[in-house]
């Protein structure tokens, strides 16, 4: 008789149900949308955050002091220690690589531009554009194009000239800083004269920065015209890393082990400058503070956020489902009349009233889950062109909250319900 | 209504007064009725139309106010724009109050002025001058153990410490035949370029050397358009000097800044369509609950118009009543949201009120006529039965 009932309910009154059924499908859509980008948006805007640039930087251990003014290093360029190029794919081998977004070495030179009489010192900048390494079996490709994502290569009047905009990491082309290209009346695709050798400009580039006074080259070539092969002055890395707390500014070596472990196996800007130190040898990583401190704050106010727009939104979609359940209910007092004339029991007539909401809710809230999913993966592909990935662990979580909130949402319509009398039920007063 | 009720009271003195009362009062009663004597309907429907006006009253103040929020926040990563003496030139010497002259005495403007200077074993070190109690403020991410409190303090990086002053012992230092002594006050720790020199006080660095600030180093507050906007009157103000914006800074703020508000706004609009959702389930509800009332109107030969404009003013009353109440509380729930993840208070934002009571309007309106609609088709009589 039980499932008779309510079953004939769901067939009679197929209307209401499922306008209460979609009411609980928007509410768990929303909940379960704002729940995925809520918890991944700390991953997102962390990537972000990575537009600000590098937020680590590698050097030689026992290096001199650099002498720069005005983005002009007057330190002699054979001066100092160098790291080893060919140590720098271990950077992918750290514990944290996932964490690793990129990273470019650098190797500034200086020298002599133009022929003859008219000559000039300039900084030559040797990096990686887009350069494609190898580790054991993984291959991956790093450079400025990733780690500096604000430095433009433009190729001046609109005329595209051969060969414009970044140069390959294995050609002889070099940039042209914007400053520079101004002061010497140069364009991309014209040659320039660098220590006796001719360059094809590929491009002028523009950072904002000191680059805009410099000539940007492979590494390769900084190397050739050092004379050093494999020398890297020092190594900008870019890397994903979790806000600092208290357990990131211990010093690893006063930790007990466990500590040790915990510290060693969370990304923070220490434990990861830390693991840099550890396979590259002979260097000293730092965190560039200027970034790496500012990107926690930034990161935890967000996400913040997002979670108290969350928890508005988790509650607006308990509302609308516990007012559709009420209204649903509500409209029935002449079927609980019916029943309790009949001689059901308030027990009987709420086991079927609760028996419609769990159907109602699990069905409703399976649908409303796979909808919660792909609005929550338009939103990541419209606004963060990537996906959000929805954790499986989410779906009995969302399912318990949506059967839990239709309960809730339908107690007091039902305890409404059956208190009624039925005479007056029946006689439609009400 | 002239008459005071209870000193006229037979039958007809009564039919004579109602008769005198103005026509619309009628509405007004049934309206008041209505709400009066089905007050815990009428509380719930206001209920949920008050928590939906103010969840949505939260969101757009949150959303309008979050930008200025976040811009503040993003002033931390320092200077955004570079005023940098163009070659073989200087600064003027009143450079810095024409800067604070364009973008007023709030904004942050740190003077730098650089050597080279020689220590006691021919080393080459780049002495910084600058104003501490300006550059304090603007770079947060020094860490900076003791700032210099006297002027021949000097702030020292931390590689240029271990080559002038490993044992954090006096040091002397010379620029072209000139020498200074300087006590190391403080260790400046930066992670970049910082951490190889050491820093003065403008005016002892200016006495020594002879050199006048080269770069002032500014963060603009303000949108994308209001910086550039700085910029341009800096550069009319300042001809000898080049203005470059930070593009490190800025393009990435734009970036995190545009992706926040993009998925705050995708949020809202969730939020808000979710509360609609709630108003129309409870006013539904509400109006289908007084199927008997319309039913009664109707027998009594209301006409459609009329039973229309009753529901739908109700529900608009309604609407009303409630948007203002959420208002309220929605303004309270912003500015606490704003202190419990920005540590300042979300302003107040008035002009947020028309589009609450806008859209609270519509959405009870919409929900009033929709069930009567459906209502229309049934007669009377079956609904007064009880059917």
């Amino acid at each position: 008789m039980f499932p008779r009932i309510v079953y004939e309910s769901f067939r009679r009154q197929a209307r209401r149900k499922a306008l209460a059924g979609i009411a609980i499908t928007l509410g768990v859509a929303v909940a379960t949308a704002m729940i995925a980008v809520a918890t991944d948006i700390g991953d997102k805007i962390n990537r972000e955050l990575r537009s600000y640039g590098a937020n680590l930087l590698v050097t030689p251990q026992e290096d001199t002091l650099d002498v720069e003014v005005g983005g002009v290093n007057l330190k002699p360029p054979s001066d100092g220690a160098f790291l080893n190029e060919a140590d720098l794919p271990k950077i992918r081998g750290t514990f944290w690589h996932h964490n690793i977004v990129g990273f470019s070495p650098m190797l500034p030179v200086i020298v002599k531009l133009g022929s003859g009489r008219d000559t000039r010192d300039v900084t030559l900048l040797g990096t990686y554009f887009d350069k494609a390494l190898s580790l054991g079996k993984e291959n991956f490709t790093t450079g400025v194009q990733i780690t500096h994502p604000w430095w433009k290569v433009s190729c001046g009047d609109g005329k595209e000239a051969p060969n414009c905009g970044w140069p390959a990491d294995d050609s002889q082309n070099v940039l042209l800083g914007e400053r520079l290209a101004r002061k010497l009346k140069q364009k991309p695709g014209d040659t320039i004269e660098i220590s006796g050798r001719q360059f094809l400009v590929s491009g002028v580039l523009s950072t904002g920065g000191a680059e805009d006074d410099q000539i940007v080259g492979s590494l390769a070539l900084a190397q050739q015209i050092l004379g050093r092969p494999g020398a890297v002055r020092r190594v900008y890395v870019s890397a994903l890393t979790k806000p600092q707390d208290a357990l990131a500014v211990r010093d690893p070596k006063t930790m007990t082990p466990e500590v040790y472990d915990r510290w060693y196996c969370s990304p923070y800007v220490q434990s990861i400058a830390f693991q840099l130190e550890e396979v590259i040898p002979h260097s000293h990583a730092e965190q560039i503070r200027q970034v790496a401190q500012n990107e926690g704050t930034v990161l935890s106010r967000i996400k913040g956020l997002m979670l108290l727009v969350t928890l508005a939104a988790l509650f607006a979609s308990a509302l609308a489902v516990s007012a559709a359940m009420a209204t649903a209910i509500y409209e029935r007092r002449v079927e609980v009349g019916l029943m309790k004339a009949l001689g059901a029991g308030n027990l009987a007539v709420s086991a079927i009233f609760f028996a419609e909401a769990l159907l109602l809710a699990l069905v409703g809230g399976v649908a409303g889950f796979s909808a919660g999913a792909l609005l929550a993966r338009q939103i990541g592909q419209s606004i963060f062109n990537s996906q959000i990935s929805i954790e499986p662990v989410l779906f009995p979580i969302i399912m318990t909250i949506a059967v839990f909130v239709t309960f809730a949402g339908s107690a007091t319509a039902i305890r409404r319900a059956v208190k009624f009398d039925p005479v007056f039920a029946l006689r439609g007063e009400g | 209504m002239n008459a005071i009720p209870g000193t006229l009271h037979t039958p007809k003195q009564v039919a004579d007064r109602r008769v005198q009362a103005a026509h619309t009062s009628m509405f007004v009663r049934m309206l008041l009725r209505a709400a009066v004597l089905r007050r815990g309907r009428a509380a719930s429907a206001l209920l949920a139309m008050s928590v939906a006006a103010a969840v949505a009253t939260a969101m757009m103040n949150l959303y309008v106010d979050v930008q200025a929020k976040l811009r503040t926040e993003f002033r931390n990563y320092g200077a955004n724009v570079v005023i940098v003496a163009k070659d073989g030139q200087s600064l003027p010497a009143d450079a810095m109050t024409r800067v604070e002259s364009v973008l007023g005495a709030k904004t942050l403007a740190v003077p730098f002025s650089y050597a080279v200077a020689r220590t006691h074993d021919g080393k080459s070190v780049v002495v910084v001058g600058t104003d501490f109690t300006r550059a304090r403020p603007l770079n947060h991410w020094w860490k900076v153990s003791h700032w210099p409190k006297t002027p021949d303090e000097a702030l020292i990086g931390m590689r240029a410490a271990s080559a002038v002053s490993p044992n954090r012992q006096p040091f002397e230092l010379t620029f072209q035949g000139k020498a200074i002594q300087l006590a190391p006050a403080g260790m400046l720790q930066t992670g970049a370029g910082e951490d190889s020199r050491i820093y003065l006080d403008q005016t002892e660095f200016q006495n020594w050397t002879g050199i006048t600030p080269s770069t002032i180093e500014v963060a603009a507050n303000g949108t994308a358009a209001e910086v550039e906007a700085s910029i341009r009157q800096l550069a009319q103000l300042l001809p000898t000097a080049d203005i470059r914006p930070v593009r490190q800074i800025m393009e990435g703020e734009a970036n995190v800044l545009n992706k926040t508000r993009a998925t705050l706004y995708a949020s809202a609009t969730l939020v808000v369509l979710t509360s609609a959702l709630c108003v129309l389930a409870t006013l539904i509800g509400w109006v289908f609950d007084r199927r008997r009332d319309f039913a009664i109107m109707k027998a009594l030969g209301a006409s459609e118009r009329l039973i229309n404009g009753f529901f739908a003013a109700e529900a608009a009353a309604l609407g009303v009543v409630g948007a203002i109440l959420g208002f309220f509380i929605g303004i309270g729930v912003a500015a606490w949201i704003g202190r419990a993840n920005f540590h300042a208070p979300v302003v107040p934002r008035l002009s947020v009120f028309p589009y609450v009571l806008a859209g609270s309007v519509i959405v009870a309106v919409i929900s009033a006529v929709l069930p009567i609609a459906m209502l229309r088709r049934v007669q009377p009589a079956m609904i007064l039965r009880g059917e």
